[in-house]
């Protein structure tokens, strides 16, 4: 007892870092065929980081899985193949493309026409395909008014569907990972980090993150307030102007909904003072959310990330 | 969030948010109190709201038809919540100041709902019990307040909100908060803060109010800001349930897992649960580096010197700091599902990283949380219930009580059947709670089968001892001088060659009953393992004084049962309370009368004088030497 030592003070990344770490484990522990969600987007690079840290020095015991719609901007897709060689993963593809082949789903069409919804489906396909029974997902609370209900072990009925209103209670940090067959979970380990805590993350831990993050020169168009890059995947109207912009990307998702914003922060330390002094949140750019209030929790409940 | 970490220059160096904390706390109260107006009020006046959301909202309560912005809109985020207008589920909100990150799990105040308060407690540091300043303490306050009490957060801040609806009037505040005070006496909370509060108007808030210039206390968000956390980590007690192992190669093979308590070195000795099987550790891993020392919340792999077999659900402890290791114990369990309990029904329960089979054996009582009164005799426990239950695993289970330690002394009840999570517990003391179902049903069975077993009898020991053992019990409030004469009495009997030993309240408090608090129930169970105690020493032949507050006649009545007939006396020290307070001998009454402590016998508690004392000694009129005397003379 004379030997007790001070406990430090504990920074609040370093707890959200240690959490993070214990609910990937009871994952791997908990779960016979879990999979790490990867968009290339930071927050399941953040992830793919912590899983790194998880099992030092043994390998990260799951595959990646990436739903690809076709849409995304090839530095993402650079990226992730970038980070599979480099840490020897296995990479599992599900394709929007050839849900759409197979007739499963139907293209939208029309001027916002987006495969994001689309992504459920082959989200869903691919997690039966594979038989996985935890998919672990970069969901954070603070991103939108649904997510903020969210377990952090979330169970899905054999449809892959969420029911809000009847979620498990979930204590202390005891998980509960029980299911019937067929049935399965999500997880989200960094469910209680926010933007900055991410940004910050990055920063501390010297992360690699994609070169869109970063601003760059681009071609974008403005709709309804909305800067959009200019790629083959995205209609542009005849009135939508092209202009060429310095912007950067505050989250990435498929190339048609998500907006860039007008930025100049180059380097890690402008972006966080950038996101200190935001006044919109990084989802305020997502087409996909501003469908109605309640986007996000439809979707969810149908199965989304 | 907030601008003023904008300057921040060098995110790796100086970035004021790395250094930051964080503080999970709870939100509870009733449906109107304006628990979800304080909370947007807290984003909103500390600027963690964006245009967007507020774009949104301004938008949902103008289509709901709402004269004011309703800030309540931010939190209650699913469909259902935003139609009814009410918070369903426990919602997790977000907001940081330079000084600290904050967690914040909103939880409604339904009264169906109780098992989403007890989910947000569970893991809270703090809890803020919103109560309504035009409506006083209502029921749904004082069942915030138990749930607390009884899921051990360590500080309460009472919001007494709508202070502008009773014109900001102090007499109000007060009434509210003694009411609260006489309530808080019953639980186990030891720092409450109370704050007058508008949460709509923004009083108190994030700014000192300036309608208030009564209220000396800080606004909500300095206090948020300031309350100390990390101090109530068990540094102490080493565990480490193991909960995933690493074996990437032939050479290496790490236990993985969180700290849950206490702290570890290289080189330190340690035991395997259940094994017994002792070793070192030999290193402790990370990704970064290995670790001079890892602390509780610690993320780490520990590899240790010798080849043990040790798999996920075992737990690694210091060689000479183990916990209980038993498969029966008695829990605090809140029902969490609309299919009541069922005894004697097989059940799954995890606990730490370990999961295994579970039966409810007995249900002891079940706790009324409006009157905190313990109702017997029942046989079943309901939704939103919370109940006293005996449980039998069919594996052991390496635990504390939850008192000393949350993450080993807390565990969930799974159905089967369902697989749904329908119960939360949090442990007691395992052996002696055991022990005292056995001497309950001891008692009750036959009232001699007590004093069978010793080898050596008691007559024996008082023959060679030349006096016979007795037993003096010193009840009265602090400051009444118990200590002092029981100190002098001692002296005076060991002067004169006899056996004695002295038990004293702060003394055990220390050690043996260092698991116990102030409640009622924790009294009891103090005084019950006190007379335990003194009846070892008194069938030792020595002459036991005890001094204790013990304010309750029927803990006293159950020390007297533990002796032959006759032989428990009783003595009463008594003063008036002017004196008591005068003495203050601990500093106690100061602290009470400064709001710092409640439930002070003698202060704010009763204290019930014996029925059928040997000897009462009122010591404004007797001197220390006078009162031995009176009790020598009974000898």
């Amino acid at each position: 007892m004379n030997k007790m030592s001070e406990k430090k003070t504990q920074s609040h990344l370093k707890e959200l870092e240690n959490e993070g770490i214990y609910v990937m484990r009871e994952v791997a522990a908990q779960f016979d065929r879990p999979v790490l969600l990867f968009s290339g987007g930071k927050d399941s690079i953040v992830m793919f980081h912590l899983a790194l840290k998880a099992f030092y020095p043994g390998k990260i015991p799951f595959p990646l899985m990436h739903i690809d719609t076709g849409h995304n901007f090839p530095e993402t897709i650079e990226f992730r193949d970038h980070l599979v060689e480099k840490y020897g993963v296995e990479l599992i593809v599900g394709s929007v493309q050839e849900s759409i082949d197979k007739g499963r789903v139907e293209e939208e069409t029309g001027p916002d026409a987006s495969r994001n919804a689309l992504q459920t489906t082959t989200l869903l396909d691919t997690l039966k395909e594979y038989q996985v029974d935890a998919a672990l997902g970069g969901g954070r609370r603070d991103e939108e008014k649904a997510r903020a209900k969210e377990r952090f072990f979330s169970h899905r009925d054999v449809f892959g569907q969420w029911d809000p209103k009847n979620q498990r209670p979930e204590l202390w940090n005891l998980y509960n990972g029980r299911k019937k067959p067929g049935e399965n979970f999500r997880v989200f380990p960094i469910s209680n980090w926010t933007e900055m805590d991410v940004w910050q993350y990055i920063a501390q831990e010297e992360i690699e993150i994609p070169s869109l993050y970063f601003a760059h020169e681009r071609k974008v168009f403005n709709r309804r307030g909305v800067w959009l890059a200019d790629t083959e995947f995205v209609n542009r109207m005849e009135d939508e102007e092209l202009e060429t912009k310095t912007v950067r990307f505050r989250t990435i998702g498929d190339a048609t909904c998500t907006g860039a914003v007008l930025s100049e922060a180059s380097n890690m330390e402008e972006i966080i003072q950038e996101v200190a002094s935001a006044r919109q949140t990084e989802r305020g750019n997502r087409h996909d959310d501003k469908r109605s209030e309640t986007a996000m929790e439809d979707r969810k409940r149908q199965g989304y990330f | 969030m907030s601008d003023t970490n904008g300057q921040t220059k060098n995110p790796n160096n100086d970035n004021k948010y790395l250094d930051m904390d964080l503080l999970r706390f709870t939100t509870a109260g009733s449906v109107d109190d304006g628990k979800s107006t304080l909370i947007g009020r807290l984003f909103y006046d500390s600027k963690s709201i964006f245009e967007d959301q507020m774009e949104a909202i301004e938008k949902s309560s103008k289509s709901s038809g709402e004269e004011e912005v309703n800030l309540a809109l931010l939190t209650d985020g699913l469909k259902a919540e935003r139609e009814q207008k009410i918070t369903i589920d426990v919602a997790y909100r977000y907001f940081a100041t330079p000084k600290r990150k904050f967690i914040i799990a909103d939880t409604p105040g339904h009264t169906q709902y109780t098992r989403n308060m007890v989910t947000g407690a569970s893991t809270a540091d703090l809890a803020v019990i919103l109560v309504d300043a035009s409506k006083g303490l209502l029921t749904q306050s004082r069942r915030h307040a138990f749930i607390s009490s009884l899921l051990q957060i360590p500080h309460l801040v009472v919001a007494i909100n709508k202070m502008d609806l009773v014109d900001y009037d102090e007499k109000v505040f007060n009434e509210i908060v003694s009411e609260f005070r006489e309530f808080a006496k019953k639980l186990n909370v030891t720092d409450v803060t109370y704050i007058p509060i508008s949460a709509l108007k923004g009083d108190n808030v994030v700014t000192k109010s300036e309608n208030m210039p009564w209220y000396q206390g800080s606004a909500m968000l300095h206090h948020l800001e300031n309350v100390k956390v990390d101090a109530d980590d068990n540094i102490v007690d080493f565990r480490f349930p193991v909960q995933y192992v690493i074996r990437p190669n032939q050479n290496f093979r790490g236990f993985s897992g969180r700290v849950a308590s206490g702290h570890i070195r290289p080189g330190d000795e340690v035991t395997i649960l259940p094994s017994g099987l002792h070793s070192k550790v030999k290193e402790i891993v990370t990704r970064e580096g290995n670790l001079d020392i890892a602390y509780p919340g610690d993320s780490v792999t520990i590899t240790i010197e010798d080849e043990i077999d040790i798999s996920r659900g075992d737990m690694i402890v210091r060689k000479n700091n183990v916990p209980t290791v038993r498969n029966d114990f008695e829990a605090y369990l809140c029902w969490m599902n609309e299919k009541p309990m069922e005894l004697n029904k097989q059940y799954i329960l995890q606990h730490t990283t370990k999961t295994t089979q579970v039966f409810a054996e007995d249900l002891l009582y079940r706790m009324n949380v409006d009157t905190l009164n313990s109702e017997e005799g029942i046989s079943e426990l309901g939704l939103n219930e919370i109940g006293r239950v005996r449980f039998k695993t069919s594996q052991p289970l390496f635990f504390d009580a939850y008192q000393i330690n949350k993450k080993t002394g807390s565990f969930i009840i799974i159905d089967p059947a369902t697989n749904v999570t329908v119960g939360a517990g949090m442990m007691r003391a395992g052996s002696t709670v055991s022990e005292e179902s056995k001497s309950r049903m001891a008692r009750k069975k036959s009232p001699n089968v007590v004093w069978e077993p010793w080898n050596i009898q008691r007559k024996e020991r008082e023959k060679r001892n030349g006096h016979s053992s007795e037993i003096f019990w010193l009840t009265g409030i602090s400051g009444a001088g118990k200590s002092t004469i029981a100190k002098e009495l001692e002296r005076r009997l060991f002067d004169e060659g006899k056996q004695t030993v002295l038990l004293d309240g702060d003394q055990v408090r220390h050690g043996l009953n260092g698991d116990l608090g102030f409640s009622p129930t924790d009294r009891a169970e103090n005084i019950r393992r006190v007379g335990e105690v003194a009846r070892l020493f008194y069938e030792h032949g020595n002459i036991v004084i005890c001094t204790f507050v013990s304010p309750y006649n029927k803990d006293r009545e159950g020390v007297k049962e533990l002796f032959p007939e006759g032989a428990f006396k009783e003595v009463h020290i008594t003063c008036s309370p002017e004196t008591a307070q005068k003495r203050d001998p601990k500093g106690l009454y100061a602290k009470a009368k400064e709001g710092k402590i409640t439930g002070l016998t003698g202060y704010d508690a009763d204290h019930e004088a014996p029925e059928d004392p040997v000897l009462t000694i009122n010591t404004d009129e007797l001197s220390v030497d006078e009162a031995v005397n009176r009790i020598l003379e009974l000898l």
